[in-house]
């Protein structure tokens, strides 16, 4: 495990590529990017056992993490990119013609480090639960790692998957909510309440870790041990943490409005200059 | 015309289901889902054969699709069993995103596909199935004819990298195929030779093409018969060397014409050869509770229909 110094000076990094990311091609989603920056930071620098050198699909004896809210794909190809999953350059080519970084992440291109295509939401929790299947056939003991948008919990199919993840006792799985209340046309609260998420997960059957800071890195990290502790008991687990969209700049927190929005060159002047080149921009 | 007997009747959901089990004691890799239709698919034999490698995931077809594509994350080769209309058209995106443009080596495999499908009307009667799975990139469609076919496909497509589209049905219908006959996905099987009118039916309309071929022999009427049991990647060869020589074709599905069997047919022979063409398919109609004989006579997919097809594209030429 890397010093929370180090991986916070990582997640500063990572900010800077998502915001020079979705400017460059005047698209993408940065809001919910910056705010899982320190969530996916910690998962792949400590948590997750992974081999980013030699990417196989299996992933045989690995911890897989699978990303459902594909749309937050800047802080993800910037992670894997800085983990060494492929060169850092390559982030020039976010959402270009011919790219392997294409808008949502994707398979098809073979983007080391990627497993199944996002972005379509709903989808990667029956995903996980079918990786995590294959990880107890396989007597394989590794941990199943997935990532979802609190407005994507409206989708009808997380709802399918985690009642079979419990009833069917996948405890080898840690599910991750992205708990920052926003989504395209406002406050979740007011889009389409949640209502008590904690009390609906614990209903279906899952064990339930609340992270109540997710952009504070040892918060993050302690919120992915607790849930760890879990892991082989009988239950899937469930982490809620609460992230502040757009964190670590501070125009685009507090509002929905850079879900997926870019910003311009004075406004990336202006958030470049609240996130200070740490380990040298791609 | 080229005899062909059999000697007793049998679904092809029951050929799918002996394939599956065959693959359960040959295939370690192979594992099956079914969304609360064990008994109607046939797969309880491979459920007691291998129940740690069976998963019932219950009324939730799209948490099928899914899981399907990540145990295939881990070297699984999985086997999705529904009716075809919830294996299609209720979880068309799962499919489309998590399996086919993840590029995953899913087997979807649905029963009660069509009209024969009888008595739950047209809810359950999908006629539109064959058309979605083939517009997706690099997705397998395969619609065989009989038993000794479904299972020899089922058995087939484990051996085959990537996603599969398996359709079969319901009803009870002749099984004719030898029992060995190899299954090889993307060939035509010819089961006549004729000079006059080439007859392509896949599925439950194979038999009916056979009794078609029959009549039109007594009334001196050469008809080559063509199994297109792939319909997605389809044998251009097999079609363009029959075309060369009988210069029209009828084709034969239980779907709609719109998306079919014969839409690929017609595509390849404008391009190639422009030919006269019939259709023995549902024409923009949903179907309706009835037996499945009752259904069939109603929209038009008997032998009658494609004999009439085949005299009328021949008056074309």
């Amino acid at each position: 495990m890397a010093d929370i110094i180090q991986l916070q000076t990582l997640a500063t990094q990572v900010r800077r590529d998502i915001v020079r990311m979705v400017h460059a091609v005047s698209s993408g989603h940065p809001g919910g990017s910056l705010g899982c920056t320190d969530f996916l930071v910690a998962l792949y620098n400590g948590v997750l056992a992974h081999n980013s050198k030699n990417f196989t699909m299996d992933g045989k004896n690995e911890d897989l993490f699978f990303l459902s809210n594909g749309h937050i794909s800047p802080v993800y190809y910037s992670v894997l990119a800085r983990c060494g999953y492929f060169p850092v350059e390559e982030l020039k080519t976010f959402r270009k013609l011919n790219s392997r970084l294409q808008g949502h992440p994707t398979t098809h291109d073979h983007l080391p480090g990627v497993r199944i295509a996002s972005g379509s939401l709903g989808q990667g929790m029956s995903v996980a639960i079918g990786a995590a299947l294959a990880k107890k056939l396989n007597k394989d003991n590794s941990i199943i790692y997935s990532l979802h948008g609190d407005g994507e919990l409206q989708e009808g199919q997380i709802w399918e998957a985690a009642l079979y993840a419990s009833a069917n006792k996948v405890d080898n799985y840690i599910a991750t909510i992205d708990y920052n209340g926003r989504q395209i046309d406002g406050d979740v609260e007011n889009v389409l309440s949640l209502g008590n998420l904690k009390a609906k997960f614990e209903a279906f059957g899952w064990q339930v870790v609340e992270t109540e800071k997710g952009n504070d890195m040892k918060a993050v990290i302690e919120g992915l041990e607790k849930a760890k502790s879990f892991i082989g008991k009988g239950k899937p687990i469930m982490n809620i943490m609460k992230t502040e969209m757009g964190a670590g700049v501070d125009f685009m927190m507090g509002t929905h409005k850079w879900h997926g929005s870019a910003p311009n060159d004075e406004q990336l002047a202006k958030a470049l200059g609240q996130l200070k080149e740490t380990l040298g921009d791609y | 015309m080229k005899k062909y007997t059999y000697t007793e009747k049998k679904d092809t959901r029951s050929g799918f289901g002996a394939g599956l089990s065959e693959l359960g004691k040959t295939n370690p890799n192979v594992v099956a889902l079914c969304a609360d239709l064990i008994g109607s698919l046939k797969m309880d034999a491979f459920k007691a054969e291998n129940p740690e490698r069976f998963f019932q995931v219950g009324i939730a077809e799209a948490n099928m699709i899914g899981i399907a594509a990540g145990l295939t994350i881990g070297g699984k080769i999985p086997f999705t069993g529904t009716f075809a209309n919830f294996s299609t058209g209720r979880v068309y995106d799962q499919i489309r995103q998590s399996v086919a443009y993840s590029g995953k080596n899913v087997k979807i495999c649905a029963s009660h596909a069509g009209l024969t499908l009888g008595e739950d009307g047209a809810t359950h009667q999908i006629l539109e199935d064959i058309g979605l799975m083939k517009m997706l990139p690099h997705m397998c469609v395969i619609n065989p004819c009989d038993y000794n076919q479904t299972k020899a496909a089922t058995i087939a497509i484990a051996d085959y990298e990537g996603p599969v589209y398996l359709r079969f049905g319901r009803p009870t219908v002749p099984n004719f195929t030898p029992a060995d006959q190899k299954f090889e996905i993307g060939k035509a099987v010819m089961l006549n030779e004729g000079t006059d009118v080439t007859i392509i039916a896949t599925g439950h309309m194979t038999w009916k093409a056979i009794e078609a071929g029959e009549k039109l022999a007594e009334m001196g009427i050469s008809a080559e018969i063509i199994n297109i049991h792939t319909i997605k990647p389809l044998d251009n060869e097999a079609i363009l060397k029959s075309i060369a020589k009988t210069k029209c074709v009828v084709t034969a599905e239980e779907h709609q014409m719109n998306g079919g069997l014969g839409d690929s047919v017609a595509q390849l022979l404008s391009r190639h050869t422009p030919t006269p063409q019939e259709f023995v398919a549902v024409n923009d109609s949903f179907g309706e509770s009835g037996t499945p004989d009752e259904l069939m006579t109603k929209y038009g997919l008997d032998t009658i229909n494609i004999i009439d097809a085949a005299k009328k594209v021949i008056s074309r030429k």
